[in-house]
């Protein structure tokens, strides 16, 4: 289903005159200023002055073109009290984002396989219990957690918001996995196992080679999710936040004047990680999305 | 003690039991057939043979060796799927040898093995191309050769050729066939073909709802089917069945039917046992191709009776014309000659070869006689 | 009957590491999901403030005063208002933006991508847009005066009353391109030859929609609304952004009510009876689909 989405147009039955089709093609285009509307508002005025700003017009591109707002939010923006920029909490994002993917990836593909070509009494229900835990309002975890993270002393640090990530991720790329093993067939695991390999051998010689696409598609979705999350960041990053806590720390900042400038060139800087990915791999990006509402 | 032996093995899914006391016992060298319509078991029984599904009760031993609970690729077994089952990402060559590697086979050892069993199947040429790259009959090939190159003890074939074309099925029928005749190898074949159970084996065991009806040579299976599920399965078109009476003339038990507008007609049997009948229905099992045009009929048969009766269809099919006439209410397939002057509509001197009809008991459906 | 043979070693070893391997991830989850569910449905019924404290048991007091307390009544209503507009408009979108793509449009290839980039960025960054570009000071106001549109008002994100609108426009921005992208699936997955013989049967294409292809869509309405409602009840991220749940306590939500009493005001029992609220709020529309779901791939 998700891939006849990036497939050309079908030759569709239903014929317009062209009046409709005139109008159909304004309506998109209308929608696609829409869209783009924000992001124009962001890369253009994060190039301006901050006067230009205040005293000119949102929409018109600057007169003075300057690379200073984009400087003072990649390096000395007020973040909280201390002038770092987003800089350190971008990285910190990178530390957390690179291992959190990576575990909840692999993860998620062992248990994709086990739950397809290993099945067992129950498995249905361990998948569903496992599924679940995808659309839980993370807001009915986060006491325990803040006391778990206490406990194991991984409070308001890098690794724990992997582990955060990687306990919650899990649900979500084992579905991926799931959905895609269950279309590979299970005869070709009946003839591997005649010829001797055992189960680590299967799943690395005969399933992995071609879990490609899936692979790319469960690191792209759990690196988009895992970057733009907010709620864990900022209720367990403590010194350690994620750069979207960081950039609502500095758009909400209540002291001194408000650079929007700054703010426009922090929220494209903090976008440009996942704007990146979408535009090398958007089709993986669309296919995930897909996996996750509709059934594989 | 057979070379693989099935003694009492049943298959239980819950409490549903799938598969009910199977006994079969093969010997080296032989070619078993397991045939029968989809659901009946025999996907079941093949593989719990191969061990990829357990064993609810009874034994199942290999030379002589117990393998329930023994891991699939310790049983030296080797198995060819019906979908093939090519390792997708895997050449050819790396595809036939990933079970000698496994089993921590040598390279030079697995190359040579590779390259005798690559020469007779003459799939040399293909072995570094991926198997999305092959026709259907290249893979099919493959997938024996990944089978021949363990050299098992015995070889597993489900459904091999059901995913193939009709013309290429019936080549690669004859390419088993052939093989099997050079290596003399140990198979159980899996099929819901009866064409292929008859030509390939050199012994069917016909199943239906998860018991064995009859284990036997094709000519046994053929010729004297044990009730009427055998009967009815094996042979295209399916045995003739026509309720019939016993009734006695002339000292010779003779079945009596009628033909299209009503008439009795009596038929004089062959087998003297059915005398013990006099008085009763039986089901009276006559192939189509015993019945035929007078000039057809068989030279070498000695109960060659005359039956006249109208005829309702024909159809020409090149080699043999079908002929369909009603018997007791039933339609009866006839297989003539493909020249046989006979039009529907018109009344018509059927030749019927008493010798090969069969006799079942309506309310038991087994065979009474011969 | 015989005994089965004793299994070797290695099949033995075989059958038990699938779960051996599984264990952990399912452990993982029944701690950290279902553990901490549990956890927190039985704090919310403690006198927990600071920290949780299991030896004062209340009962239903967290209950009783959270639905006394007038913010919480604020988030009930926004997140009825919010929730409701959402997906009716996500849904209205994306269907219509998939049933025009889908008439053989050039461009498509440009088109969709545009539709869908915002669902690739972070609540936060749509936040900070959308919350500069509708202040009436530098914004969308603002640029109408400059084009001599001197009467035009635009001050919903400052309004008590409206600034509830402004999350929906926001939130509508982000997610109606991956809406778009579900029906337009749908669309691609409907038989051609279904369509032909509505045509043939003298169909034009305003009923050719009505009564056949829209009624085909079901599949992809479902999970729409599961999605986007399963959105909606979660979103924080956005409301933090755009207005911090202001002016005021204005566009309070569930979500920001949960986190400012749990963790802000010290009420952790009542914080944590928001949050079983909202649990069961989900739970009712995931776990019958999600049941189905699974029922029928078995």
């Amino acid at each position: 289903m998700a891939s006849s989405v990036s497939g050309a147009t079908q030759d569709s039955a239903v014929s317009t005159g062209n009046v409709t089709r005139v109008f159909i093609y304004l309506v998109l285009i209308l929608f696609a200023l829409f869209y783009l509307l924000p992001l124009y508002v962001m890369a253009v005025n994060s190039v301006k002055p901050l006067a230009e700003i205040t005293g000119g017009n949102m929409m018109a591109l600057p007169r003075d073109w300057t690379l200073e707002p984009w400087g003072a939010a990649w390096s000395t923006a007020q973040i909280g009290v201390s002038p770092t920029g987003l800089k350190p909490y971008f990285l910190n994002s990178i530390l957390m984002v690179v291992p959190a993917v990576a575990i909840s990836t692999v993860v998620g593909a062992l248990n994709g396989y086990i739950l397809t070509k290993w099945r067992f009494r129950g498995d249905t229900w361990v998948f569903g219990l496992m599924l679940f835990s995808c659309f839980i309002p993370f807001q009915i975890v986060l006491i325990p957690m803040a006391r778990v993270l206490g406990l194991l002393g991984l409070a308001g640090s890098v690794p724990g918001l992997i582990l955060v990530h990687v306990v919650y991720g899990i649900g979500f790329t084992t579905l991926y996995f799931r959905n895609y093993y269950a279309a590979f067939p299970t005869e070709l695991i009946r003839a591997a196992q005649i010829d001797g390999a055992g189960f680590f051998r299967i799943f690395w010689r005969i399933l992995l080679p071609v879990s490609g696409p899936i692979a790319v598609v469960s690191v792209i979705w759990q690196f988009t999710n895992i970057w733009n999350d907010f709620l864990f960041g900022v209720s367990f990053g403590g010194t350690s936040q994620p750069v979207t806590a960081a950039l609502n720390n500095l758009v909400q900042s209540s002291t001194g004047v408000k650079e929007y400038n700054v703010h426009f060139a922090g929220a494209i800087l903090a976008a440009l990680p996942t704007l990146f990915v979408y535009i090398v791999a958007g089709r993986y990006f669309v296919r995930g999305l897909m996996a996750g509402s509709v059934k594989g | 003690m057979g070379f693989l032996d099935i003694s009492n093995v049943t298959k239980s899914y819950g409490s549903v039991e799938v598969l009910h006391r199977v006994d079969i016992s093969v010997e080296e060298g032989e070619f078993l057939v397991l045939v029968g319509p989809s659901g009946c078991g025999k996907s079941t029984l093949l593989n719990m043979i191969a061990g990829l599904e357990g064993i609810t009760g009874g034994e199942i031993s290999i030379k002589g060796r117990v393998v329930n609970g023994v891991h699939p690729s310790k049983r030296n077994i080797a198995m060819v799927f019906q979908s093939y089952a090519l390792y997708p990402n895997m050449t050819v060559g790396q595809n036939m040898t990933f079970g000698l590697e496994m089993h921590g086979v040598p390279k030079p050892e697995r190359d040579k093995a590779l390259a005798e069993v690559a020469k007779l199947l003459q799939i040399d040429h293909l072995l570094d191309r991926k198997p999305g790259q092959l026709s259907g009959g290249q893979r099919q090939r493959v997938a024996m050769g990944r089978a021949l190159v363990r050299d098992p003890d015995v070889f597993l074939f489900d459904e091999p050729l059901s995913n193939l074309d009709a013309k290429l099925r019936v080549d690669m029928r004859t390419e088993i066939k052939k093989l099997h005749q050079k290596l003399r190898t140990t198979i159980v074949y899996v099929t819901h073909d009866q064409i292929e159970a008859m030509t390939l084996s050199t012994r069917i065991a016909v199943m239906n709802k998860g018991h064995v009806q009859q284990l036997g040579k094709p000519k046994e299976i053929y010729d004297s089917p044990a009730n009427l599920f055998v009967a009815t399965f094996m042979g295209s078109p399916a045995m003739n069945i026509v309720p019939a009476k016993v009734v006695m003339e002339g000292g010779r038990p003779q079945a009596q039917v009628t033909d299209a507008e009503g008439r009795p007609i009596l038929l004089a049997l062959e087998q003297g046992n059915l005398a013990g009948w006099e008085g009763r229905d039986i089901l009276l099992g006559i192939r189509p191709e015993a019945i035929t045009d007078p000039e057809g009929a068989d030279r070498n048969s000695h109960a060659i009776r005359s039956l006249s009766n109208l005829v309702t269809v024909t159809e020409p099919a090149g080699a043999d014309t079908f002929v369909t006439m009603s018997l007791s209410g039933r339609d009866v397939i006839a297989r003539m000659r493909a020249d046989a002057a006979v039009h529907p509509g018109q009344r018509f001197d059927f030749a019927v070869n008493m010798e090969k009809a069969v006799a079942f008991d309506p309310a038991t459906e087994e065979r009474i006689a011969p | 009957m015989a005994e089965p043979a004793q299994a070797d070693f290695r099949t033995r070893l075989q059958d038990w590491l699938p779960k051996i391997v599984l264990a952990p991830s399912f452990a993982v989850t029944l701690l950290f999901v279902y553990g901490f569910i549990l956890f927190t449905i039985v704090l919310s019924f403690t006198g927990s403030k600071m920290l949780p404290k299991f030896d004062a048991w209340v009962g239903l007091a967290n209950y009783q005063r959270l639905f006394s307390l007038p913010e919480w009544k604020i988030a009930l209503v926004n997140i009825a208002i919010f929730a409701s507009l959402y997906i009716v408009i996500c849904t209205l979108i994306g269907l219509m933006l998939a049933i025009f793509l889908d008439q053989k449009i050039r461009g498509e290839g440009a088109l969709r991508p545009i539709y869908l980039y915002p669902m690739a960025l972070s609540f936060i960054v749509t936040g900070t847009a959308w919350k500069w570009f509708l202040d009436p000071g530098i914004g969308l106001q603002n640029v109408m005066h400059q084009w001599g549109w001197e009467s035009f008002q635009f001050t919903w994100i400052k309004s008590n009353t409206m600034a509830i609108y402004t999350i929906v426009i926001a939130a509508v921005w982000q997610t109606s391109g991956f809406v778009m992208a579900m029906f337009l699936a749908g669309l691609r997955g409907i038989d051609n030859e279904i369509l032909k013989a509505a045509q043939i049967d003298g169909a034009s294409n305003w009923q050719l929609y009505r009564r056949i292809v829209i009624p085909l869509l079901r599949p992809a309405f479902l999970s729409a609304f599961v999605i986007l409602s399963h959105l909606a009840i979660k979103s924080y991220d956005l409301v933090i952004a755009l207005t911090n749940g202001g002016p005021g306590r204005a566009t309070a939500m569930p979500a920001t009510f949960m986190y400012s009493y749990t963790f802000t005001r010290n009420e952790m029992g009542v914080g944590a009876s928001s949050a079983v609220i909202m649990l069961m709020t989900i739970a009712a529309i995931m776990v019958p689909y999600l049941y189905a779901e699974l029922k029928e791939k078995k």
